[in-house]
Formats: structure tokens, sequence, C-alpha cells
């Protein structure tokens, strides 16, 4: 069984001492969701590495942190950002914050997409809503050497037409670097030509060549669940599906256990998970 | 082996005392034995014993003076290494700008000398150091505090109502982890300790002890005491299969029986020497100048332990409590290699409506049949 | 467009799958090739459902009238699909509006026609219903998981 690779945390002395990072920009994506740019010139910043699937702890002064998944470049470490849903006490004072305002970072923590596991295979890339911004990274790094893959496919689903992230590069992607993109919405407005539903159903659209495809998915968990039942009956194989979980997260190196899911501990050996890897916990009720 | 006599003890606490270490072990104190400062071997609870049964536990004045002729108190000493307060951090606000300091840079960590650790107990704390000092993490507060301990160990004698160590091979008899082991030999005019040093640590500190070699008979009432202990347990758990068990009856009909019984008061967690689930608190002073990172005891069966945005996906008792016991007996061991129980029955006795996790289990085994009333 | 392909065409879209040859025929012999331009509507809230389209390319938005809330567009058919079962259920009319969003092509099958066919032969009929039974099914699975609005934060 092949598990997504832990990094080397690189450049971080102490993962539960947050580092300061100072505000670079913040980019409102929707009415309650910005993405927010860091300089990442405190320490040494071409350093700071991450790998796609990661998340940072960004704590506010005197207000506690919030686990956020990193969703720049990894090829561009002084264009850190994070792209935030504004939900709780933390998140709405990150989205307060002006140029120059700072903060702390812990991280990078959790393990990853396995890119390199999708060389010579078709890609197929499931976001719902806030979930396309951890798969971000991804995209970014399958185009720098777009010809070690095959199809490249993104289906996204998020709440309505407003609701959609990245929508500028979304256009970008499809032209420049040959993606397959569907958008999906649950409800519309008159103005929307796209597809309107449920992400699933996306799939009867495109014709997999399942046992050559890697998925990697990423929203809601009953999203996800009713999208990884509708990738299996496809015929792509377990181990060659990819999901990211979300639990409650306080410390993320695995010492106050608020994130476990079953036996794995979502910040260590999560977020990211082969399949296999929860398959007979995922589907259950309050696990 | 050798033998330290009763009158001597206090040379061996002397001996403690004189390397800078801070005693800690049993105390009387609110009709319990808890642990805390021990300044002198009066401190000890000579002549007490405990009756532990499920939602019940009594001190009872002992025929005897046996200093140790108790099993456990509602404490554990976890307390001491993974305190149930901790401050991690003060942050101090400058213009934009912050400092942030780690906690453990300010002061030296404390020496503690535990005194009259019981092999559930030594196996508990090798337990949370597989938690606390792992191949990805460290815990600095745990790791400072763990590397400076000294550890006097004590074979247990007796077991109690509710104790089941032999079950999860865990005890009675103290094997290894040690610095110092003692058994308490207590009647018919003699009082003396067996023991023995673990470390090279625990060998020196012996030496400024009088003592004698033991004698055959010794040894063997020694044998004959810690044997007692092993063939007296009050409960006893199936292990076998046990993780598979548990992972495979997720949705037994079981957990709602329990969920009827279950207060969800997290006394478990709080006694149970192993648990280690910690929640984080970051407070402001009143200027807004200075922040404190602090860390705190917490526990699954709170309400809000399976918070997340815009929801909580574990609020039903059913899956609070299911998730405890499938943790400690199940998941535990894929985690950290061996279960995380030890059997030293504090679960049972301090729960306040007497659940027992060794007949919860056995009612999975049975398909819902419980054994107990 | 010629018989024999019709027949081809019928046979490749997922609704048809193995049905039997000689039931395949009937469907021959009510169908024939549209094509609609993006804004025009393949049917009408309220009118007699007298088609039902196999959607071979393009796509169609079910548009719903919401009283002061005017019109609302709940779901979109596309490739492979089948838009309105209405022709087979009483009373035999349309719930909703089509409104082509993007240049549509298919297959109208005469429901009217086939409706009879279905009362006089059973069998044909148990194999259309159960084949509009898939598509009550996951277009109900779907409206669910819409309904659920996984993605609202509240």
């Amino acid at each position: 069984m092949n598990q997504p690779a832990l990094v080397e945390v690189e450049g971080l002395n102490d993962p539960m001492l947050p580092e300061l990072q100072s505000i670079r920009r913040i980019v409102w994506e929707t009415d309650d969701t910005f993405t927010l740019q860091l300089e990442n010139t405190g320490h040494n910043a071409a350093e700071f590495s991450f790998l796609p699937g990661q998340f940072n702890m960004l704590y506010v002064f005197g207000m506690g942190e919030s686990a956020i998944s990193i969703s720049s470049d990894p090829s561009k470490p002084t264009a850190l950002a994070h792209t935030i849903h504004r939900v709780g006490t933390v998140t709405n004072a990150l989205s307060l914050m002006k140029r120059g305002d700072v903060i702390g970072l812990r991280g990078p923590f959790g393990s990853n997409w396995p890119i390199e596991k999708a060389n010579g295979l078709d890609v197929c890339i499931v976001a719902g809503g806030i979930g396309l911004a951890p798969l971000r990274p991804v995209l970014y790094s399958l185009f720098r050497r777009r010809r070690d893959y095959g199809r490249v496919l993104l289906l996204y689903g998020a709440r309505s037409p407003l609701d959609l992230l990245y929508r500028v590069e979304l256009e970008q992607w499809s032209k420049q670097y040959d993606v397959e993109v569907l958008v999906t919405v649950d409800r519309s407005d008159s103005t929307w030509k796209g597809y309107i539903g449920v992400v699933p159903n996306l799939f009867s659209y495109i014709k997999l060549d399942a046992r050559a495809t890697m998925a990697m998915v990423c929203g809601p968990e009953v999203m996800m669940q009713y999208t990884i039942a509708e990738i299996l009956r496809c015929g792509v194989p377990p181990e060659q599906i990819y999901l990211s979980m979300e639990r409650n997260m306080k410390c993320a190196v695995g010492f106050c256990g608020h994130c476990q899911y079953g036996p794995k501990f979502i910040c260590k050996d999560g977020p990211v998970f082969a399949f296999p890897q929860i398959s007979d916990l995922f589907g259950k009720k309050e696990i | 082996m050798i033998i330290i006599q009763r009158k001597d003890l206090d040379v061996l606490i002397g001996a403690l005392q004189k390397r800078d270490y801070a005693i800690m072990g049993p105390n009387v104190r609110d009709g319990a034995i808890v642990y805390d400062e021990i300044r002198s071997v009066a401190d000890f609870p000579e002549g007490w014993t405990d009756e532990h049964e499920k939602s019940r536990y009594r001190l009872k004045r002992r025929p005897d003076k046996a200093l140790f002729g108790y099993t456990v108190g509602p404490q554990s000493w976890k307390r001491f290494l993974f305190p149930p307060m901790a401050k991690i951090l003060t942050v101090s606000k400058k213009g934009k700008a912050m400092e942030i300091e780690p906690d453990t840079s300010k002061e030296a960590p404390p020496r503690f000398a535990f005194f009259g650790v019981r092999s559930c107990e030594l196996n508990a704390i090798m337990i949370q150091d597989k938690v606390f000092m792992n191949e990805q993490y460290s815990d600095p507060t745990y790791a400072a505090r763990r590397n400076n301990i000294f550890i006097v160990a004590i074979n247990c004698t007796q077991s109690g109502g509710t104790c089941f160590c032999a079950s999860m091979n865990t005890g009675p008899i103290v094997k290894g982890g040690y610095d110092i082991v003692l058994t308490e030999v207590v009647g018919d005019g003699v009082h003396y300790f067996g023991a023995e040093a673990g470390s090279d640590k625990g060998n020196e500190v012996l030496k400024d002890v009088p003592h004698k070699n033991a004698a055959a008979n010794e040894v063997e009432a020694v044998g004959v005491l810690v044997d007692g202990a092993r063939t007296n347990m009050g409960r006893e758990m199936t292990t076998e299969g046990l993780r598979e068990l548990l992972a495979d009856n997720l949705e037994s009909p079981h957990w709602d029986d329990v969920a009827r019984r279950c207060l969800m008061c997290s006394n478990c967690t709080m006694v149970c020497p192993t648990c280690f689930c910690s929640t984080v608190e970051d407070v402001t002073d009143l200027s807004g100048e200075r922040a404190e990172r602090w860390r705190r005891w917490d526990s699954c069966f709170t309400m809000d332990f399976g918070k997340v945005t815009g929801g909580n996906f574990r609020l039903s008792p059913k899956a609070r409590y299911r998730q405890w016991i499938v943790h400690k007996l199940s998941s535990w061991v894929e985690q950290f290699g061996t279960f995380g129980c030890v059997g030293c029955g504090r679960c049972i006795t301090w729960c306040p409506v007497g659940i027992d996790i060794t007949a919860e289990v056995q009612a999975i085994r049975n398909n819902g049949v419980r054994n107990d009333t | 467009m010629l018989k024999e392909n019709l027949n081809e065409v019928l046979r490749k879209h997922p609704f048809v799958g193995d049905l039997d040859d000689k039931y395949l025929q009937i469907l021959v012999g009510c169908a024939k090739n549209v094509h609609y331009k993006e804004g025009d509507y393949l049917c009408h809230e309220g009118e007699a459902a007298d088609l039902f389209f196999l959607i071979r390319s393009g796509r169609v938005a079910l548009e719903i009238h919401a009283g002061h809330k005017g019109k609302r567009r709940i779901q979109t058919i596309g490739p492979g699909e089948v838009l309105g079962w209405s022709w087979l259920i009483s009373p035999y009319r349309w719930h909703f509006d089509g409104y082509a969003v993007a240049e549509v092509r298919a297959l109208a099958l005469d429901g009217k026609c086939l409706r009879t066919k279905c009362d006089k032969d059973h069998d044909f009929g148990y194999e259309m219903l159960k084949r509009l039974a898939d598509v009550f099914q996951s277009r109900m699975e779907a409206t669910r998981l819409q309904l659920l609005d996984v993605y609202g934060s509240r």
C-alpha cells in the first residue's frame, strides 16, 4: 500500500513555534472567501518548501490558530498564499487584515497529493466548493510538466455561479494547459450557461480511461462520498483514488487528539489519503 | 535483590532529596490517595488500603502498617509529565509585529522523582512516551520533564477489585523502565522492602541506603506476595483479536446500550493514565499587548470535541463513547503499537454509573449480551 | 436521417443499452433527429408531453417558474441523458420548460405513440419503465444532494 509521503519540515526549527509572516495582499474571490497572500521573506524564503495538499496553522495575535491548506504554486515560495473561507473568529480576523499586518505561521504539515505517481496517467481532479483551494497547487505542478501526463480533467462544483473560485484561472487553464474543465453549480441564475447539478453527474459527460486514471478529490465529505462512489463505478481502481479529509485541528502535530479519524491522525497521516487507507471507515456515521 | 528495613526508608528519601529531586508519591487527602509531594516517609499512606468496585472507591484502615498497601488512586503520574494546564507560548505585540517565545525556554524543567509507581502506571508512562516523543514530533514540555525523572517503582502485593493488568500484560510484576523497584513485606514482626536497581542511576542511589543482601527466604516471601497479586485480579479482559473485534463492530447495536447509561461526564478520560487529548486556548491580557497560549486537558466525551466549521460530526453520546473505547483498545494499536489500556481499572471505579470496560468488550464478543448487572 | 443510421445512433445511446432488437425497432419507428439553437425551448411547462428526448450533444436547462422569484434553472441535462418522462406518466404534461443553454442535437421520440405501444405490449412497457426508473433514481439522488446544500457554511 503506497502511502502519501511525509515531507521533512524544511527551514522550520520548532513545529510548535509560529514564525512571523507579514501580509502582502488580500484578494476576495467571493463574498465570503478570500486569498491571503504572504510576503514570505521572514526566514529564508527559498527554504520554505511545501508539497501540494499540505496545510499551515495561521495565527492571529491573541485569537488562536486556524488550519488552512496552502493554495499557491509550490515552485514559487515567495508567492505563498492561502484561500480562506471566512467562517469563524480567526478567519474573520484574517479577512480584515491589511498589507503589512503580521501573523504567525506554523507549517507545512501533513501528507501530500502524490503527483509523482501520476506520471503517464490521466489525472482527474474533482473539487467541491473550497476544496479547489488545496487542489490548485496540484494543477500548477502538473502544468510545469504537462507532457508527463495524459488527459488532465478538472471537475468542479460550487453552490452557485457567484461562489466559484479562481474564475479567470479556470478559463486560462482550459485554454493554455489543455485541461478539460467542467464546472457545475447546485443553484443557478439566469446568466449561467454551464452545468447545473451535482459533481458526480459530471462523470456521465466524460469518458474516463478508468484503469489509466488517477483521481484526486477534495470537498465537503458528503460530496466526496457520492463522488468517490461514482468514480469507483466508472472503474477507477481504488488505489488510484486520493482524497483530502478534514477534522478539527488544534495542534497539527498529532498530540491533541482532535483530528483523529479512526486510527488516522488527519494532521500527520493525512490530510491526503489513498482511498484504501480509509475505505473501511469512509461513509460510516460519526466516526 | 537487597533488603532495606522500613526504618531506613527515610534514608532513601534523603538520598533523592540530596540529588535535588522533587519527590512525588502517594498522600492521603480528601478520602483518597493522591500523588503529591513527599517530604518524608511520614507522608506515605501508612496503614491505609482502598476498596475498588465499579463506581465505588473507599479508603479503609488496614490491620498492619504497610506504607503501600493500596492499589491506585484517582490520579496518575501523567499529571506531572503532561500537566493539566501548561503554558506553551507567550506573545507580545510590538506595533504591527509580534514577539513569540516558547515557554520552555524560560525556566529549568522540574526534576521529579516518582515514588511508588505501579507496573500498570509504569507501562502507562511508556505508552505516553510513544505519544509525546515519537519519530515525527516530540513535545518539549513532556520531554523536558521525562528526561529528568527518577522512578522508584513498587510491586503490587495485592490487586484491586477493578484491576486487570494481568490480562493486558502490563503487570502486576514491574519489568523494566525503572531506576529502583521495591516490594514491601509486612507481617509477623517484620517490615522490609526487597529492592533492586534497574539503572546506573538507581544503583548509585541505593549505595547510599543501609541494606543487606536478601536471604533466600526473603526472596521467596517477595515472590509469594507478587504472585498473589497476579492470581487475584478483580477483572479480566480477553485481548485476543480485540483490535479487530472493535474495528469490525463499529455499528454494533450494543453501542446504543452503553449510550443509554453513559453520562458523558468524562471521568474515565481524566483518571485514565494514558488518555492524552488536549485543547489549546489563546488568551490576552486587558491591555491587549500580551497573549499566552495554554494547553489544557480535554476529553473526547465533550460535546465540542467533534466540532468542525459549520457543524459537529461526533455529537451523539453513542458515537462519543464508541470513540473512546475503540481508540483505547483498537486504534491505539495501529497508532502506537500497543493497546492504550493498562488494566488499572480506574475508569471502572470512577465511572459514576459503573460502566465496566471489560464487560462492554465482552458484550461485543457476545453479540450484545452483558454479563455484569 | 436514414433508418439504419437511426438504429445505430439509438443503440449507442445509454437509454437504449441492451434493449432487445425487436423493441429497438419500435423506437426507431417513432424517432427523429432534432436540432435546437442556443436559446430555443424544447418544451414548455403545462404543454402535452407527446415527445421525449435522448440528448446527443449540447445542454438543456430545466426551468421552473417560482412565482415572484421568476424563472429558476434547477438542473441541466447533457449528452447521453434523457429529457422527459411525463409521456408515460399521467397526466402526460411537461412539468418544466426545457431551455437550450447550448446548441442541442437530440433524438425526439413520439411519446404518445410509444405510450400506446406500451399499453398493448407490457413486456415492451416494462423495458421502458425500467429505463425511466433509472432516470428517476439518479435525478432524485442528484436533487437530494443539491438540497443538502453541502457547500453552504451554515
